[in-house]
């Protein structure tokens, strides 16, 4: 059993606070200056259908992620929709 | 460090450097054409192997070139743009640095700022897009942080053309005043700085503490998103179920007008640049000698004049494509096409650039560049000359209404789109093998925007004139070899089995007439693997016509409309162009890969050609065709 919580888990209208990227360092580095940095809250705003990427919120900045890369996104607290 | 870098590149005698640096979609480009009118060239710096817009500007009698640099996440990153901007840093002495950031997303581009503040080079801070952080509740305070800073810092919207004046003073109280460079403590004459990393590898530890205390004392940021508008055309257009139906749905709308308005436009200014001819330049040339005149008429003047009469769709094309990107629609378009396109072994970045390819393949593929993956990068560049150009689309439009009733020369146009998706598709499944890669794809989603209607008509005139430029210069050239062809050997009837165009045509009898290409059209395609745009021209000087509808009803006097609809297959699928082949070249590096891309279109448009017309052939003689 997986013990932290992915982003790739969370569901529509769900928000959570980063915990840890397991990118390897390019990701990482694109990610951080979307936004996607530990400790920022995120939220969830859809997931397209087929496998498709998770439509995101960070701070003021909106984004899609892809399902796969989200997987390496480590949450912490689930909270509830906003 | 004791090795010194002598600049490999300065600006001529008291003219300043000012570069406009700033993270993607923040209005860099925006910002730079409100402040220097379209004076704006393409030019190529030492070092560094891409091509940077740069324009020459006066700022209170200084004068300064303002260069453009590609929009960047991070000076340290990793992409092939963030290490163009490094280079440039590194050999161009810069007296000063603009840069531009996202007002309503301060919150994390921030960070750019403070890279270039720790590199300690002359700068400037726009927060462009004050318009949105108005409207979605952020507030900052300019003074105090540009204070915090230690340098000015002025909320600007570049497409309102608010706070430009400003950002132009502050621009020359920067550079020292209009009286030169070096009033003490403002700007030291500027060097280049040789190495960029250990200065920002030094200051990065400290710098999210320093983010935050900075956000912490001049931003407020809003406790909820306000973007009401966004939130809600989301809801529809990125509905996981009704999205893509809708996008297509608009896509096809937004053709639809196109052609709608854009085809009575042509057949109007084709109708009048054939009475201008012969009305007004017939009479004025009766006295040369007819060879020549029936060059300048029936080739130059005809090869012209049926390329401009397209311009109104082309230019209506650029319009509407510039409303669904500057909208915002189309990132949207990427997020929606992801899925599939990951099946394909792309990404919903590969779709927007080949959706851009409908316009012209040269930037699409240009456009490849921000994917990092080569595997990504080369597919991608792959499929994107199958998507039907503006200049392919005037042949098939002239072709369509040449050989068929107007209802059905649309279904044509519209299955010859269908025939460039499936290309692509067929191309991306085959190859995905030979070229994968597993890019992560993170991309921002923008709020929607109104454009403005005069940004608008400013770039699709840009991107006209641009085609006009592109289009002229090979049309004159196609039509005189052409012309020449069929007019030599000297004393040959033109264009006849003797002529060297005759000769080239009966040449390629063997690989081209099962497909149903006779000697005339394979001269126009042979020319048309230089520029589309000469296809046209070609056949004017081929079927010696002048006028688009005689010239029409000669080539389907010529041939019959399977070998037509073979011709039109044909031109669609093979290369576009040698600019795109000589882009592709460029920037794949790989003479291979461009080799095989040429190779791989040439193939697939004659199998796709042989198998319509051997098909159509024989459904004729059944009886069950037309
Ligand atoms: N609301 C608003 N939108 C703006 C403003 N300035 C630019 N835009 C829009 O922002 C989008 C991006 O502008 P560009 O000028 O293409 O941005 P860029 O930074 O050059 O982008 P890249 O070329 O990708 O680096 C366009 O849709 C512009 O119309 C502004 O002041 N306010």
């Amino acid at each position: 059993m997986r013990t932290v919580p992915l982003l790739a888990d969370l569901v529509p209208g769900q928000s959570a606070t980063i915990a840890s990227l397991a990118a390897d360092s390019g990701l990482g580095q694109r990610l951080a200056a979307l936004g996607l940095r530990p400790g920022q809250r995120v939220e969830l705003l859809r997931r397209a259908s087929w496998g498709g990427p998770l439509h995101l919120r960070v701070g003021m900045t909106e984004l899609m992620l892809r399902r796969r890369d989200a997987a390496r996104v480590g949450i912490t607290a689930l909270g509830g929709a906003a | 460090m004791s090795h010194c870098q002598s600049p490999i590149w300065s600006a001529p005698a008291g003219q300043a450097t000012v570069a406009v640096l700033g993270m993607p979609n923040t209005g860099k480009s925006t910002f730079f054409s409100q402040l220097t009118g379209s004076h704006a060239h393409i030019g190529n710096w030492p070092g560094l192997t891409v091509d940077l817009l740069q324009a020459d500007l006066d700022l209170e009698g200084r004068p300064a070139q303002l260069v453009d640099l590609p929009g960047i996440y991070d000076l340290r990153g990793h992409s092939e743009d963030e290490a163009v901007v490094r280079r440039f840093l590194e050999s161009t002495p810069i007296d000063l640095v603009v840069v531009i950031l996202n007002a309503s997303q301060i919150d994390r581009q921030l960070r750019l700022a403070l890279q270039v503040r720790q590199l300690g080079l002359p700068a400037l801070l726009l927060l462009n897009m004050a318009d949105e952080a108005r409207r979605f509740g952020v507030v900052i305070d300019a003074e105090h942080l540009g204070a915090e800073l230690g340098l000015p810092v002025l909320l600007v919207s570049a497409k309102y053309r608010r706070g430009l004046a400003q950002a132009r003073q502050a621009m020359v109280r920067q550079l020292g005043g209009a009286s030169g460079p070096a009033a003490p403590g403002v700007a030291a004459p500027p060097a280049a700085i040789p190495l960029l990393e250990p200065l920002l590898e030094a200051g990065e530890p400290e710098l999210p503490g320093r983010m935050a205390a900075l956000l912490a004392a001049a931003v407020s940021l809003p406790p909820q998103w306000r973007d009401r508008l966004t939130r809600r055309l989301d809801g529809l257009l990125l509905h996981p179920w009704l999205g893509l139906p809708l996008f297509f749905l608009a896509m096809a709308l937004m053709f639809q007008v196109i052609y709608a308005i854009g085809v009575p436009l042509q057949e109007a200014l084709g109708a009048l640049l054939d009475a201008f001819g012969k009305g007004v330049l017939t009479p004025l040339l009766s006295g040369l000698p007819p060879f020549l005149k029936g060059f300048l008429l029936d080739g130059l003047y005809q090869g012209l004049g049926t390329v401009t009469a397209f311009l109104p769709v082309i230019f209506l094309f650029f319009l509407a494509m510039g409303v669904v990107e500057d909208s915002g629609y189309l990132s949207r378009a990427a997020y929606l096409m992801d899925a599939f396109m990951e099946r394909l072994g792309l990404d919903g970045r590969s779709f927007v650039l080949a959706l851009m390819g409908f316009g012209c393949n040269v930037p699409a593929i240009l456009g490849t560049r921000v994917m990092r993956s080569s595997g990504l990068r080369l597919l991608s560049m792959l499929i994107i000359p199958f998507s039907l150009c503006s200049a392919r689309l005037n042949v098939f439009l002239f072709m369509a209404a040449a050989f068929f009733p107007a209802r059905q020369g649309g279904l044509v146009i519209f299955g010859l789109y269908l025939m460039s998706f499936a290309a692509a598709i067929v191309t991306a499944l085959l190859f995905k093998g030979r070229f994968n890669s597993s890019e992560p794809l993170v991309l921002e989603l923008p709020p929607y925007r109104f454009p403005t209607l005069r940004q608008m008509l400013n770039r699709a005139w840009a991107e006209v004139r641009h085609f006009w430029f592109w289009a002229r210069r090979f049309i004159v050239f196609g039509v005189v070899a052409v012309w020449l062809l069929n007019n030599l050997p000297l004393g040959v009837a033109p264009a006849s089995d003797a002529s060297l165009s005759g000769q080239l045509g009966e040449l390629l009898q063997p690989l081209l007439g099962p497909i149903g290409i006779n000697p005339k059209l394979t001269v126009a395609l042979v020319f048309g693997f230089i520029a589309k745009e000469i296809v046209l021209g070609g056949l004017a000087v081929i079927y010696g016509q002048a006028d688009p509808a005689a010239l029409g009803r000669a080539v389907a006097a010529d041939v019959s409309w399977t070998q037509a609809v073979s011709f039109m297959l044909f031109t669609l699928l093979y290369t576009p162009c040698l600019s795109t082949v000589a882009v592709i070249r460029s920037e794949s590096k790989r003479l291979g890969f461009t080799v095989f891309s040429v190779v791989w279109s040439f193939l697939l448009a004659w199998l796709v050609s042989f198998g319509f017309f051997q098909g159509a052939s024989l459904l004729q003689q059944l009886g069950v065709l037309g």
